[in-house]
């Protein structure tokens, strides 16, 4: 390519914020980080891990759901760490594995679809931010190999379709579409069964509250690394709906009661599961 | 060999200023108006996708008069300045005094160092809690800049427009009010009494945006209808 004016100033043309930080301030992007090599046989890095995150679509749209708590190899890191963030007006966005590059990813991604939005003057459409989310993902191959990985869940709300949406990705950064509802982080596996008895099309958003609620209950019962409800502390998961009028955090006193009818039945059922 | 004439440097700057005072002047003219509500931004500008209002940030927003691509460019500029500041502190620390500092001085290097200046004008405007904390700041093509309070004429017919506006500006307008107002200015040299709402570009920065809307973005750009709608409210 000749380097004219012209096509210097089409190859600077971008809409993209982390594109603009690469050229331009590398130093702050999250990843992209030089770290020194690890010594063999020595101990992995204790830091603070973000755990469980469900999401699953409702009639209106699609809910995401995440406990409260950071562990940091058997130690409770946090007992009031968010791990689901709204990402702009139609989507959201919730983090599991190491807290601190998830929550400052987060942070450049909500820059990201924010930034896009003031050059472009439109939305970035929802599979977009979908594979800009990937992108991101795959920048932090490199420190993921050293085990300081991000796994998030992408949701949103489909304005053309109007559906709610949810995709997941591996550490490389590989996108895939779920149906129906699903769960990252340690508690993945025991939230996916309870979603799978609970979950049934056509929810109304009360409904899918509940049920996202009843599965970190169960995550929480069988999975030392996420944090149940905690009426003690008054302390309920993060939960935002996303639907055609935008992204919705539930209020706390709402969650109080789904959390405390949850405890309740549980209690009077007296079972041992 | 050809022998370069002497310019003075008070002729070659005097030259440089006309020349971008002319562009500008063909163009239509800007209001900014600060009132209760929060800020008013309205343009003269029929088309729909070509803005001459834009966000940069939650409180700040930008308004322009003059050369498109310019301006343009100065307001992609501004969004990436502010959207770094806020990534790498936080989005408090992200003001319209900062902004409109590096546009003075990118505006200011263009005029001396390039082969011909910007044709532009520009608007930077900042919502505060209250009327008493907004700032308007105005950007001139030699990388002037100006604390304006109440409000900001730009254009070609910036002094009529100016005159008209002052005449009616008070403490206590509404966007509607001060949206009024602005149209009011913006026919002054027109033989129409008023011009139709897709003639109009329109944009507010809310002063009660998060406890209205749930959003710290104060933006907001307003469609053909709620233009014509606030337009023809009786006071």
């Amino acid at each position: 390519m000749q380097d004219t004016t012209a096509n210097q100033v089409a190859a600077n043309a971008t809409s993209s914020f982390t594109e603009h930080l690469q050229r331009n301030r590398p130093g702050l992007l999250p990843f992209n980080q030089p770290l020194p090599a690890a010594s063999a046989g020595s101990q992995p890095l204790q830091v603070p891990h973000a755990t469980t995150i469900v999401s699953l679509t409702y009639g209106g749209g699609v809910l995401m759901a995440g406990d409260r708590r950071a562990t940091m190899g058997n130690v409770i890191a946090s007992r009031h760490i968010e791990k689901v963030f709204p990402a702009d007006r139609y989507s959201v966005l919730g983090i599991a594995g190491t807290a601190g590059i998830a929550i400052d990813l987060t942070r450049l991604f909500q820059v990201e679809l924010e930034h896009y939005e003031k050059i472009e003057g439109t939305l970035l459409s929802l599979e977009g931010k979908a594979n800009r989310l990937g992108a991101m993902i795959r920048g932090n191959l490199p420190m993921a190999m050293q085990g300081l990985a991000v796994v998030p869940l992408f949701a949103g709300f489909d304005l053309p379709a109007g559906i709610g949406r949810l995709f997941s990705y591996d550490v490389t950064g590989g996108r895939y579409e779920e149906q129906e509802h699903h769960a990252v982080g340690s508690g993945s596996m025991f939230a996916r069964g309870a979603l799978k008895k609970l979950w049934r099309p056509g929810l109304t958003e009360d409904e899918a509250v509940a049920v996202a609620v009843e599965a970190l209950y169960d995550a929480a019962d069988d999975d030392s690394a996420t944090g149940g409800p905690d009426p003690v502390r008054q302390l309920w998961p993060v939960v935002y709906t996303v639907g055609r009028t935008g992204a919705r955090r539930i209020p706390e006193h709402d969650l109080a009661a789904v959390a405390g009818a949850i405890i309740e039945a549980r209690t009077a059922a007296r079972r041992e599961a | 060999m050809t022998q370069q004439f002497y310019v003075s440097p008070e002729q070659l700057m005097k030259d440089r200023a006309d020349f971008a005072r002319k562009g500008i002047a063909r163009g239509r003219s800007v209001v900014v108006i600060s009132c209760e509500e929060g800020i008013a931004l309205v343009a003269e500008n029929p088309s729909p996708s070509l803005h001459k209002i834009g966000e940069i940030y939650d409180k700040i927003a930008f308004a322009a008069v003059g050369k498109y691509n310019e301006f343009e460019s100065l307001r992609q500029a501004g969004v990436r300045y502010a959207d770094v500041r806020g990534y790498s502190y936080d989005r408090e620390d992200v003001t319209a005094r900062g902004l409109a500092s590096v546009y003075a001085q990118s505006l200011g290097a263009v005029f001396t160092a390039e082969q011909k200046p910007f044709e532009v004008e520009l608007a930077v405007a900042e919502v505060g809690g209250s009327a008493a904390d907004d700032h308007l700041y105005r950007l001139t093509f030699d990388g002037s800049i100006a604390d304006e309070k109440r409000f900001i004429v730009m254009g070609g017919q910036a002094d009529k427009v100016a005159e008209t506006v002052e005449g009616g500006w008070q403490r206590e307008l509404n966007f509607a009010g001060a949206i009024r107002l602005a149209m009011k200015g913006l026919v002054t040299d027109k033989e129409a009494g008023e011009l139709p709402a897709s003639a109009l570009e329109v944009a507010v920065l809310d002063r009660a945006s998060e406890s209205t809307r749930g959003s710290r973005r104060a933006f907001r750009r307003l469609g053909d209808d709620e233009i014509a709608a606030l337009l023809s409210e009786e006071n």
